[in-house]
């Protein structure tokens, strides 16, 4: 039988208390001792929680690898605490048949430093025309169906889309933007777009497709996830959903609780994304709205793209910000600080309550448990670096942003994916194979 | 905070809608309109700045009158003209400036440049720079190109019109037409702005302008062509042509295009012409010796009938001349405050940063 991996003197997410973790094979065991130990991580000081998971990422693989590819992305992930991703499918090709989302799955599995989750299309191509294989995508290992950057325009496919997901009891993942309301916007509508003279996008554009897939849900009992919901007017929508005892759920992203239109200051691409940043009014909505438990999770939108992409005239960049290495700095640092989230709630949202949202096996710690787990230093300061990145994307609009909160090391499966210098980890036995860096 | 260096709100601060009321630093907001480098935008220039550029653009009006041209205030200075959008007044505005003084200049238009092969601006504009272009004129159909430029390239850009943003030099002709039919005062004056606000650069640019002159502007139009917020930029907003114009002291009608029918943010030219156009009825409303400007090209009998266009308070004609003495003085300035380089090998190192 292998070594034991231990980590010592972690304090609980959730209880505080001082505990020692094992595990061997991939698998939390119970009483760790430190004798069976191969290898120990001394967590003096650190806190240990279940890995993060991010249920809305671009891993730009296959077709897009200039951007970022899987090993790059998941390298991302781990070194922002993640243990799991579930990937867009807006990829090229699209993932709109079983051999591509498998494809991800093994590529994943090769080279991958966390556990990959692919979304299938919600139609051929991303189309909004034919449905995609739902069954076909579920067998194949997605845990959930998205058009994700091109909304299904037509509420007659969107309803039939979330009827026959229901077979494969997949939610569907809405990104809501009406595109005639949105036009050829590329900024919240608003005093700043007005300065700039750049087209704006009204809160409408989202909030309207919100709405209509709200009534959906209710007239087919689907699964809806409204994606990155930006204004108040959508969690409004999400809030009456709830209200209604619809199955709906909701996730926001780190820049609409940090950030607001104003950041696009002189035309800086770095401040470009879809949905777009709104204003403080809806900057504020987003936080009472995590606040009061009506949004369900949080996810990133790691959307990465090449420094030539980016640099360009404001209307002509892409959308996106990476995300994965900055989202727990931000919530701990704009959440947690500020007194609106407990530092537990804030890591629920980012580990047990995606895990529920998209159905994935809970991660609680507890003996049995696959070992997906990250020691996070909640008070350590640091200066956001876009150079330092593992993802090959450096757009990023908090560069130069001092935070507060760092994952020191992630495990995913007992495989030690990411460690800071700082973290001292002792090899007891000069095992190679007990190794838990090793491939 | 470095974040605020970059123009970069932390949550809460509000910086840069802040800037329309004056309390904060817009050398730290808005680093590259500050520049005197560039000519960005008419936002976050002051007063002794804008009013320096006009005495500048009088001299130079009382200089080209007498004539013995051409000067040579630009003398050794390569002046690109970049013209990445169909434009006849600007164009040929700036090139008379530029060889008044001296200049050595070249234009570039979209059509037969390598921009119609795929090239990107950004590599159109670093070759023409590697060239030994000191100065970049640049007109363009995306708001923001011009800061583009000046954010990447190791060159001094001066904005001749982006997209619906700014169109800083036509702000200062205007802005010198009137201070000659204000004989010279700006407090407690009032421009009414008249029409498409939503899609006018030339509509901001005389905003920014007269709100650090002390002026008031009303503006009025459509409500499909009046973009979110403008009342925030520092003007008022009135509900009737008439009401706007009753008692100021100078009318702008800014240009319709008739694309705009097609996207349902307006029935018929007729419809606007009857509600929003410039009438010789409506100009009996301003103020005695109030004027009518127009930035051109006009639309005869959509935005201002012939009659209004041709008549004695009409000073679009001086507006057109003026622009030529303007021009010289954005050049003079933007050339004199340039680092002294050109034809050189450090201007070819490639994506140089200087933001």
């Amino acid at each position: 039988m292998r070594p034991i991996t231990l980590i010592r003197n972690a304090r609980h997410w959730r209880t505080g208390a001082r505990v020692d973790l094992g595990f061997r094979e991939g698998l939390i065991v119970e009483n760790p001792g430190a004798r069976e130990a191969g290898s120990v991580i001394e967590a003096e000081g650190l806190m240990v929680a279940p890995g993060l998971v991010d249920l809305h990422a671009h891993l730009r693989e296959p077709g897009q690898s200039v951007k970022e590819t899987i090993a790059t992305g998941t390298r991302a992930a781990a070194a922002g605490g993640f243990t799991s991703v579930c990937c867009m499918p807006n990829t090229q090709p699209v993932l709109d048949a079983a051999v591509q989302v498998e494809w991800v799955r093994e590529r994943a599995a090769a080279v991958g430093f966390c556990r990959v989750h692919p979304i299938g299309a919600v139609t051929m191509g991303q189309q909004g025309e034919q449905l995609a294989p739902a069954m076909a995508l579920r067998n194949a290992g997605a845990v959930a169906l998205s058009d994700d950057g091109r909304p299904v325009v037509k509420a007659s496919i969107m309803r039939r889309a979330l009827e026959y997901a229901l077979h494969a009891g997949l939610p569907i993942v809405c990104h809501e933007e009406d595109p005639s309301l949105k036009g050829e916007g590329v900024m919240n509508e608003g005093f700043t777009s007005t300065r700039l003279g750049l087209r704006g996008i009204p809160n409408a554009a989202e909030s309207v497709m919100a709405r209509r897939d709200v009534e959906l849900a209710a007239l087919t009992g689907g699964r809806v996830h409204l994606a990155h919901l930006s204004c108040a007017e959508s969690l409004e929508a999400l809030r009456d959903a709830k209200r209604r005892g619809l199955a709906v759920t909701g996730e926001t992203c780190p820049h609409y609780w940090t950030l607001t239109d104003e950041a696009v200051g002189e035309f800086d691409t770095a401040a470009r994304m879809n949905p777009p940043l709104r204003s403080a009014a809806d900057r504020d909505a987003v936080i009472a709205a995590i606040a009061d438990g009506t949004l369900d999770c949080f996810a990133t939108d790691h959307a990465p793209h090449t420094a030539d992409e980016k640099r360009a005239p404001f209307d002509q960049a892409p959308d996106g910000i990476v995300g994965l290495e900055t989202a727990l700095a931000l919530t701990l640092t704009f959440l947690v600080k500020p007194g609106h989230l407990t530092l537990e709630r804030a890591l629920d949202l980012w580990t047990d309550e995606p895990r529920r949202v998209f159905g994935l096996r809970p991660v609680r710690l507890e003996p049995g448990d696959q070992a997906d787990l990250v020691l996070i230093d909640p008070d350590a300061e640091w200066t956001v670096d876009p150079e330092r990145f593992q993802s090959k994307g450096r757009n990023t609009p908090f560069a130069g942003w001092r935070v507060s909160g760092r994952a020191l090391a992630t495990v995913c499966g007992g495989r030690l994916t990411h460690v800071d210098p700082a973290v001292h980890v002792a090899r007891a036995r000069r095992d190679a194979a007990a190794d838990p860096a090793a491939r | 905070m470095k974040t605020a260096d970059r123009g970069l709100a932390q949550p809460g601060a509000g910086l840069v809608s802040s800037l329309a009321r004056g309390d904060v630093d817009p050398d730290r907001v808005l680093p590259l309109h500050r520049d005197p480098r560039h000519l960005l935008g008419l936002e976050g220039l002051d007063r002794a700045g804008i009013l320096a550029l006009l005495d500048a653009a009088e001299t130079f009006r009382a200089r080209l009158r007498t004539g013995g041209m051409p000067f040579d205030d630009l003398r050794g200075v390569t002046v690109l003209l970049g013209f990445f959008e169909d434009s006849t007044r600007t164009r040929v505005s700036f090139e008379l400036a530029a060889r008044h003084l001296g200049a050595t200049v070249t234009t570039l238009t979209t059509a037969g440049s390598a921009i119609s092969k795929g090239e990107s601006l950004y590599d159109t504009v670093q070759n023409v720079r590697a060239m030994g272009v000191d100065l970049v004129v640049v007109r363009h159909v995306a708001s923001g190109a011009p800061y583009f430029l000046a954010r990447h390239l190791d060159v001094s850009v001066i904005n001749a019109g982006d997209g619906r943003h700014e169109h800083p030099t036509q702000g200062l002709l205007d802005l010198m037409t009137l201070r000659d039919a204000w004989q010279g005062r700006f407090e407690g004056r009032r421009l009414a702005l008249v029409g498409d606000i939503a899609h006018s650069r030339v509509a901001r640019s005389a905003i920014f302008g007269l709100r650090a002159l002390g002026a008031s502007v009303t503006i009025v139009g459509p409500r499909t062509l009046l973009p979110a917020g403008i009342s925030e930029l520092g003007c008022t907003l009135a509900s009737t042509v008439e009401e706007a114009m009753e008692g100021a002291d100078a009318v702008m009608a800014l240009r319709l295009q008739r694309e705009r029918m097609d996207g349902g943010l307006l029935p018929s030219l007729g419809e606007f012409s009857r509600v929003w156009g410039l009438t010789p009825e409506r100009v009996r409303l301003l103020n005695r010796d109030a004027v009518v400007l127009h930035p051109g090209p006009m639309n005869r009998g959509v935005e201002v009938t012939a009659e209004v266009a041709d008549s004695e308070r009409s000073v679009i004609l001086d507006q057109v001349q003026n622009g030529v003495a303007l021009r010289c003085a954005v050049l003079a300035r933007c050339a004199a405050a340039r680092p002294a380089r050109g034809f050189d090998r450090a201007s070819i190192r490639p994506n140089r940063e200087v933001a």
